[in-house]
């Protein structure tokens, strides 16, 4: 019988919840015996080779691109969970979301500190993904499945909820185990 | 004792006496009854709602509800339940708690009673809103996108501090904590010892230079979820 797959990705976050994916050390050894990765940022596939049965989803959505792609995970996995604060409710990318568009792309291009632009050009080539007018969290743009809160959350939090769901058995973490920082 | 007033919570039979609350009577019988805006020491406030009852049927207070013969109290019920998570998942969307960076995380009330509900992502959309922060006065930080209008440092301040620090001003999405001065936190007589610095439940007002004192691990809530004291002190049996 073929494994399940789990496809993980990173929008508007900083990695930290995949570095405490591979926090759960040599249970990932256990892991890669349950489980096999497709679209992640693991094994570098871009794209989906097929039906998952886990979505792992970091990050909020800051640009048409992160939507584009969670719709994707959302299209292509049976579960969709949110991994992390900024993924359940935009966090630190999110602290633009009470400053106009306008007045960030002045800061980052013309006005910060340590921009030198002569030029005085803010970036808009058609390659470049759209930015949204604001950060918004997974389930505010997908239907989203379950939540593990954590800035990161813990290796534990992610493992517990991994195995729970490979083994169809409800997804119920302990009270140690919520935590949003 | 003839004074004795009979009630019962959850099905269980406590004893009170006349003109204390729901709440404190429950507390002395080591049930908890989870609240924010409440403070032993304080006036009773009954604006946060969290410690909401069902009594004989009808939602209470419990902080500000007096005890009467024959109540019947319905507390940690699945329905009274639902109701605190959906006012703890407003108070989340309604203001700007990032956990992630709070000095007050670990030791927060408002996040500790989101633990104990298990609560892992707010139902209702986020509404980012506009919040001003005052960080004028040299020891007091007043931060108020965590506020959570709970008042205990209007009250701290008048009932405990006898100054008038702290008033709220504005009404409804408006409201807003302020201060006794024409903008500045600075041009008050609030001090870092006054109990009002203390008694705020989140990271809105806060004692600068001391954040993250506690490791994570050591913290308040890091390991028995708030309320855990109560009713560790109930009566066996």
């Amino acid at each position: 019988m073929a494994k399940p797959r789990v496809a993980t990705t990173s929008l508007a976050g900083c990695f930290g919840c995949h570095m405490s994916l591979l926090d759960i050390d040599e249970r990932i050894l256990q892991l890669i015996e349950l489980v096999d990765f497709d679209k992640s940022p693991i094994d570098d596939f871009k794209n989906f080779t097929g039906r998952c049965a886990v979505g792992l989803i970091e990050g909020g959505c800051c640009n048409e691109e992160n939507v584009a792609v969670l719709r994707d995970f959302r299209a292509h996995c049976d579960v969709l969970i949110s991994v992390g604060d900024c993924a359940i409710m935009g966090g630190i990318p999110a602290l633009r979301n009470t400053i106009p568009l306008e007045e960030c792309y002045r800061e980052a291009y013309l006005e910060g500190p340590t921009v030198h632009n002569p030029a005085g050009r803010i970036p808009n080539d058609p390659e470049l993904p759209l930015l949204l007018n604001k950060v918004y969290p997974c389930h505010e743009v997908v239907k989203v499945d379950y939540h593990l809160p954590g800035c990161p959350p813990l290796a534990d939090t992610l493992w517990q909820a991994l195995v729970a769901l490979l083994n169809n058995q409800p997804l119920e973490l302990p009270y140690e185990l919520v935590k949003y920082d | 004792m003839s004074q004795k007033i009979e009630l019962t919570i959850d099905g269980r039979e406590i004893s009170a006496v006349p003109g204390q609350t729901i709440l404190s009577a429950a507390e002395e019988a080591g049930v908890y009854i989870p609240r924010l805006c409440h403070l032993k020491g304080l006036t009773p406030h009954g604006s946060c709602r969290i410690c909401t009852v069902l009594v004989n049927g009808r939602p209470q207070s419990a902080c500000t509800q007096p005890v009467a013969p024959g109540m019947l109290v319905e507390n940690d019920t699945p329905k009274v339940n639902g109701l605190r998570r959906n006012l703890l998942d407003m108070l989340f969307v309604e203001g700007n708690h990032f956990c992630m960076f709070c000095e007050k995380s670990g030791n927060c009330e408002l996040q500790a009673l989101a633990y104990r509900f298990g609560i892992t992502a707010p139902k209702y959309p986020y509404m980012f809103p506009q919040r001003t922060l005052d960080a004028s006065h040299p020891d007091i930080l007043i931060e108020r996108n965590r506020c959570i209008l709970c008042g205990r440092c209007v009250r701290a301040s008048q009932e405990l501090d006898g100054k008038h620090a702290f008033d709220f001003i504005g009404r409804g999405a408006h409201k807003r904590l302020h201060v006794n001065a024409e903008a500045r936190l600075a041009d008050t007589d609030a001090a870092v010892e006054d109990r009002a610095v203390a008694a705020c439940p989140v990271g809105s007002l806060l004692r600068k230079r001391v954040g993250y004192a506690l490791p994570v691990g050591r913290r308040a809530y890091d390991h028995q979820p708030i309320g855990s004291e109560i009713s560790a002190a109930a009566p066996q049996g």
